[in-house]
């Protein structure tokens, strides 16, 4: 039997990574929230990420995902004390800086350079260094011979991605969020001022609705009239057993958690919607983390598993508010928890205000993509 | 704390805990065998250094971990003895690279 609920004043779909920060937000400002979320069969990016605060080199073909990127970052340290305040879970953040290694003085040369580029355009403020070889060797004792160097940024850090996503639902039902999962929403509707939900167990409806369903927002954005332009990267990721510590920065690709597990993973594939894993990825995969951290070569796989990265053509978030009526909200981004602060924190304000800045919003719009190609 | 369900003395091997040689029926589990010792615990945990015991003995849970001819992380309840084999009580989380192995 279909139940129904009474109206919410905001209805956020989707409850991965971006859709609880935005619930948190939400509810933390005194909004009454419902999360809907689909069940154990969906795809779900928040349970199979990296775990990195990643800064450095973000925003290559746009200084204002730069901008964004380096001031959630900047804000991590203070959501996350915030958040485990709320709910006495320590999200293990912590923010050494990190290193990406680069296995060729072409490699390093390249990207630096980038590096170097981006902060030409950048306005919020983030320093890099090109370390060489020996000043890495210091710097990172058990790095293998063959690799060439790093860009090291100190802005970078890591989080358990996990514990990221439970105190988040958490918190946002201590602040009176309502959390359904098993609700897939199967269609959506505008009915009078609001909007219509049908989910698989039940019709809600929503004064106002965030679409935040990460690759599942590809079918509900067209049904009001916006478009979702997603598409699934799979990544494979490996952790090992838990080994004693021996990596105190984070690097671009592996990282050992707080308890001594070393996860690490980068390949970015277009598999569709395969989340398998495949021996060839995993085997390249451990050669590369071998060849980075020798000692590795010791430590035991425990566990392998592909998860689908939520892509846009460009790689830069897309924030859109429905044009006319303008209460529905599509956001849709890659790098979920590098981004919590800034979507529990500005974006919540702007949904309460009902109105992103197009000054402000204009980089994020998916208009970017109607220009035609040359 | 244990006791075999069959005791009629079959063959037997001498295996090594930590140290100490321990004979202990051929064939058998690991974990079983080492239980049947009195061994405890099987290992500490490498966050909070609390002790473990086996757990599910079925490969699971990862709580059975011991050090077995110098391997660390070994799940004793998936291994059978075998003879001479030197086992140990793994501590915390395991050492690797060559720091580790001069230990
Ligand atoms: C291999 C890999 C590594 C990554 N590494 C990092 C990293 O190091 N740092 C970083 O910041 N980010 C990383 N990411 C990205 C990060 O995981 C995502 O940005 C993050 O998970 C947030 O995504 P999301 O909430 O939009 O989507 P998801 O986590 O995929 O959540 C979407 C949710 O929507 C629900 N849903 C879908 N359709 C419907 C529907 N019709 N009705 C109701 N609910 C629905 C699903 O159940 C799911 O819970 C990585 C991703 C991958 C795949
Ligand atoms: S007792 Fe659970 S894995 Fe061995």
């Amino acid at each position: 039997m279909a139940e129904r609920h009474p109206t919410s004043d905001f209805v956020v779909i989707g409850g991965g990574i971006v859709g609880a920060s935005i619930a948190y937000g939400l509810a933390k400002s005194g909004e009454k929230v419902l999360l809907l979320d689909e069940g154990d069969v969906a795809f779900r990016a928040a349970r199979g990420n990296l775990g990195n605060v990643w800064v450095q080199g973000k925003g290559a073909t746009s200084h204002a995902y730069a901008d964004l990127t380096r001031n959630a970052a900047n804000r991590w340290g203070g959501f996350a004390a915030a958040l485990q305040e709320e709910t006495g879970i320590d999200l293990h953040f912590r923010r050494p800086g990190a290193f990406y290694i680069c296995f060729s003085e072409e490699e390093l040369e390249r990207r630096s350079g980038m590096m170097a580029s981006i902060n030409e355009h950048a306005t919020v403020r983030s320093e890099f260094e090109t370390v060489g070889p020996e000043e890495l060797r210091r710097r990172l004792p058990e790095i293998g011979p063959e690799i060439a160097g790093a860009t090291y940024c100190p802005d970078d850090g890591t989080a358990n991605p996990l514990f990221l996503l439970r105190a988040l639902i958490k918190a946002a039902a201590g602040f009176g969020a309502t959390y359904l999962p098993r609700r897939k929403v199967v269609s959506l509707c505008r009915d009078g001022e609001g909007i219509c939900i049908e989910t698989e167990a039940g019709t809600f409806h929503a004064g106002r609705v965030v679409l935040a369903a990460g690759l599942g927002n590809g079918k509900l954005a067209p049904q009001l009239g916006m478009t979702a332009p997603v598409r699934p990267v799979r990544g494979q990721i490996m952790v090992t057993e838990k080994v004693r510590k021996f990596l105190d920065f984070g690097t671009n690709f592996i990282r050992q958690t707080v308890e001594g597990g070393c996860v690490f993973g980068e390949s970015s594939e277009e598999a569709g919607f395969d989340e398998g894993t495949t021996l060839s990825v995993l085997r390249e995969t451990a050669r590369r983390a071998v060849t980075a951290f020798p000692l590795l070569r010791d430590a035991r796989v425990v566990r392998a598993w592909g998860a689908l990265r939520i892509m846009t053509p460009d790689g830069v978030p897309v924030y859109q508010q429905a044009p006319g009526a303008g209460n529905v909200f599509l956001i849709t981004v890659h790098s979920g928890v590098t981004l919590a602060p800034f979507h529990a924190g500005e974006m919540a304000v702007a949904l309460r205000q009902n109105r992103l800045d197009p000054d402000r919003y204009l980089p994020f719009s998916p208009e970017r993509f109607n220009v035609q190609a040359a | 704390m244990f006791r075999p369900l069959d005791d009629k003395g079959g063959k037997a091997v001498a295996i090594e805990i930590e140290g100490r040689s321990q004979i202990v029926p051929a064939a058998s589990n690991l974990a079983a065998a080492l239980l049947s010792a009195g061994f405890s615990p099987f290992r500490t945990t490498p966050a909070g250094a609390a002790p473990r015991q086996p757990y599910c003995m079925m490969g699971v849970c990862f709580d059975c971990l011991v050090e077995i001819d110098g391997l660390p992380n070994r799940q004793a309840c998936l291994e059978t003895v075998r003879e001479g084999m030197h086992v140990r009580r793994q501590q915390g989380a395991a050492a690797i690279g060559e720091k580790g192995k001069a230990r």
